[in-house]
């Protein structure tokens, strides 16, 4: 035991150490934010200052005024289509629209002429524009004024409440527990797999580097193996700690202190801009209501328990596979050679993965999620990107207690494979070779 | 009591048994010549003795008691396949092993100095093992086989690949521990090694022991009996010995090969030559290990 503590100690000081880790702990948890931050600023920048785009119209129907915006300029044609579009290719203006006689009731023969591709969101913008304008039509041939629409729109907000099994009411937000099950899910996946091929790399390198029969002269190979392990999973653990610690303070003070707003909230502004007052008061008192109930329901989820249940899942998911890595590490010479035993141990990581995007979010009770989240290979994806929805407490445990035996018959399964391999080198390895291995008595 | 005994131990793979039935007894303070072709057990023989594997059938016991796992510290293993963590520090490298062998923190970190001065490496200290040539890391890594003063050493192949210096500071090393009272084992084919350094020399192949006994003994029972006469003048024989070869080396010298018959000794046979050359040196033909080793290795596979 005291020989692990040695292993694990140095396992995590040589990772700690090393300059890479500094970096990668210090500088991810800045880049995603800034690169995500700095494509939304220029976003923001770029419909800002653009110029509004001059549009030629020609308009044989005669049913349509257009009026400057900051996005498009119109220059009314009076032409013949032909000659419209001749005059407008010698332009280097943005498009010519062309509204034919058209029928309200059937609207239909609209085209837009543009020398380049036009991106789509220009593209409806100037539908949206045209849209606008045959409702109106369509109001006043039905006699319908505008005044009367607005009092028409109706809007209904469906208040979630989800009843436990005591009979307990809580209002919850899919939203919001999709957000979460889907990053917790993704979380799982990359810890994994980036620890895991850690281990491996960690354990090809005391193979080549020869080191490792002067090691299991002192030490057993279960040793060696589970402190290698161990020491990583430290490694990771303080990582992610560090992370967010980070993005937590960074978040917290950057965004308080320059006053920077959510993409959302800006755009609900300029929404709110171009409505009309009365509009606007309406539209803020179902915001008002949905911004408390959304608050409610945050207050709502266990966060406490999803926190503990994440690290549970992660911990043992990393052991499961982390123990199936070092097996890969110790049978092969190089990271090369690994390929194609690693792809058998990904495979299932990937299948819950996929699942968590394909059924689990969608359906988080199905009997596809229940299974996802119940097989020791796919649960700690699974689960974790579950968890936030509501799970029975003996599915929990039951997944728990598979994931404890899992990990277990996985280190099982990889200290046999391992205590030989270590020592083989310039052996071609294949998964018969591997099973001979395995029944070797030791 | 000995440094090692070793009965009856066997070790069989799934498609080759890698020892069979294999018994040695090492004497304490001896330096032990552990021999034999390549692939005959050797590396096998030694994992078992450090643990690192499990014998199927046999007993080993270490200084009189049955080998466990306490011992680890009592045994400083170098292996053919050695190397180090290239990205770790030699200190660093020198107290972990160190550690991992059962000694604290400080007894490693003294030991690790004294032996560092004595190598006279004290500056590399800091130095990453992948900075350092292969000579000195080749230093770095005996020290780290017997810093934790094992009372058995073994060293597998330990000379492969060290340059004469090297090899010369690690043999007086060696000598020094054995006079320390360190019991050593060597497993290798390099028979100038044994030849110079063993006392004790066992002879594996094909996964069984083939002789073992000190090298004297070894030698006494495979010499020929041959002696090799420088003479003058030409002489023929009969009784005493039998005369394998007779050349001529130059002008009336004679070199001649005798094999002595059985009940002779070599004070008559001398007494016989004078009688009838001019004898100007004999010399008894012992067998180097090199020859007994190649004779027993090839009389063992014609068989």
């Amino acid at each position: 035991m005291n020989k692990i503590w040695l292993i694990v100690q140095r396992e995590f000081l040589n990772r700690v150490q090393k300059k890479s880790f500094l970096i990668a702990t210090i500088l991810v948890p800045l880049i995603f934010p800034a690169i995500i931050g700095g494509m939304v600023w220029f976003m923001v920048r770029e419909s800002e200052s653009a110029k509004a785009e001059i549009v030629h119209v020609l308009d044989e129907s005669g049913k349509f005024t257009f009026e400057n915006s900051k996005k498009f300029e119109f220059v009314v044609e009076k032409d013949k289509l032909e000659v419209a579009k001749e005059k407008y290719n010698k332009t280097e203006d943005f498009a010519l629209l062309y509204i034919p006689v058209f029928d309200v009731a059937k609207p239909e023969g609209f085209a837009i002429y543009t020398k380049e591709n036009p991106s789509i969101e220009k593209v409806g913008d100037l539908e949206n524009v045209l849209e606008d304008r045959i409702r109106d039509l369509k109001l006043e041939q039905y006699n319908i004024d505008k005044a009367t629409l607005a009092g028409l729109k109706t809007k209904v907000n469906l208040k979630q409440v989800s009843i436990t099994e005591t009979g307990e009411e809580k209002s919850s937000n899919s939203g919001i527990l999709y957000g979460l099950g889907f990053v917790l899910g993704i979380l799982i996946y990359m810890f994994v797999l980036i620890y895991g091929i850690q281990i491996m790399q960690g354990v090809i390198d005391e193979k080549t580097s020869k080191i490792v029969e002067v090691i299991v002269s002192s030490v057993k190979p279960f040793q060696l193996m589970m402190g290698k392990i161990i020491g990583i999973a430290s490694v990771g653990l303080l990582q992610f700690t560090i992370w967010i610690l980070i993005i937590t303070f960074v978040s917290s003070s950057v965004l308080g202190y320059f006053g920077v707003k959510m993409p959302q909230q800006q755009m609900q502004e300029q929404m709110m801009n171009q409505m009309d007052a009365e509009q606007k008061e309406e539209l803020q008192a179902v915001q008002n209501t949905k911004v408390d109930e959304l608050m409610g329901n945050l207050g709502q989820i266990p966060f406490v328990k999803i926190a503990f249940v994440f690290i549970f899942f992660f911990l043992g998911g990393y052991l499961l596979y982390g123990a199936l890595f070092a097996a890969v590490g110790s049978a092969v010479d190089s990271i090369q050679e690994s390929q194609q035993f690693q792809f058998p141990i990904t495979l299932p990581l990937l299948v819950g993965y996929m699942g968590l995007f394909l059924v689990i979010l969608r359906d988080p009770h199905g009997p596809m999620s229940f299974w996802l989240s119940i097989i020791p290979l796919t649960s700690p994806v699974a689960m974790v990107g579950r968890i936030a929805f509501g799970v029975p407490t003996w599915e929990l445990v039951l997944s728990m207690v598979l994931l404890v035996g899992g990990f277990i018959f996985t280190t099982w399964v990889a200290g046999r494979i391992y205590r030989v391999g270590i020592l083989m080198s310039g052996t071609k390895v294949n998964y018969k070779v591997l099973a001979k291995w395995f029944m070797i008595k030791n | 009591m000995e440094a090692l005994l070793a009965k009856g131990v066997s070790k069989r793979y799934t498609e080759h048994v890698a020892l069979d039935d294999v018994t040695l007894t090492i004497p304490q303070q001896s330096i032990y010549g552990l021999l034999g072709p390549n692939g005959a057990g050797k590396t096998t023989l030694i994992r078992i003795v450090n643990q690192i594997i499990n014998a199927d059938a046999g007993e080993i016991s270490i200084f009189g008691e049955k080998l466990a796992e306490k011992h680890i510290g009592t045994i400083g293993y170098l292996p053919e396949e050695r190397g180090l963590y290239k990205k770790l520090k030699v200190g660093e490298q020198l107290l972990y092993l160190a550690q991992l062998k059962g000694l604290s923190r400080s007894e490693a970190l003294e030991r690790s100095k004294k032996w560092i001065t004595k190598f006279e490496i004290k500056d590399w200290w800091n130095k990453k093992v992948e900075d350092l040539s292969k000579g000195m890391a080749q230093k770095v890594q005996f020290i780290s086989t017997v810093m934790h003063e094992p009372k058995l050493i073994i060293l597998d192949e330990p000379f492969s690949g060290f340059d004469p210096v090297n090899a010369q500071l690690i043999t007086e090393n060696i000598l020094e521990l054995r006079d320390n009272g360190s019991t050593i084992i060597f497993s290798t084919h390099r028979m100038e090694t044994v030849e110079d350094l063993c006392d004790h020399v066992a002879l594996i192949n094909k996964s069984k022991k083939i002789v073992e006994g000190t090298k004297k003994q070894i030698k006494d029972t495979y010499k020929s009996n041959s002696f090799e006469v420088l003479h003058k003048g030409t002489f023929t024989m009969n009784g005493a010995a039998e005369m394998v070869t007779q050349q001529k080396v130059e002008d009336d010298f004679y070199k001649t090969i005798l094999k002595m018959n059985a009940g002779g000794s070599p004070n008559k046979l001398i007494g016989d030559l004078i009688a009838i050359t001019e004898v100007h040196s004999f010399i008894e033909k012992v067998p180097t290990m090199s020859e007994i080793f190649i004779n027993l290795v090839k009389g063992n596979s014609n068989e």
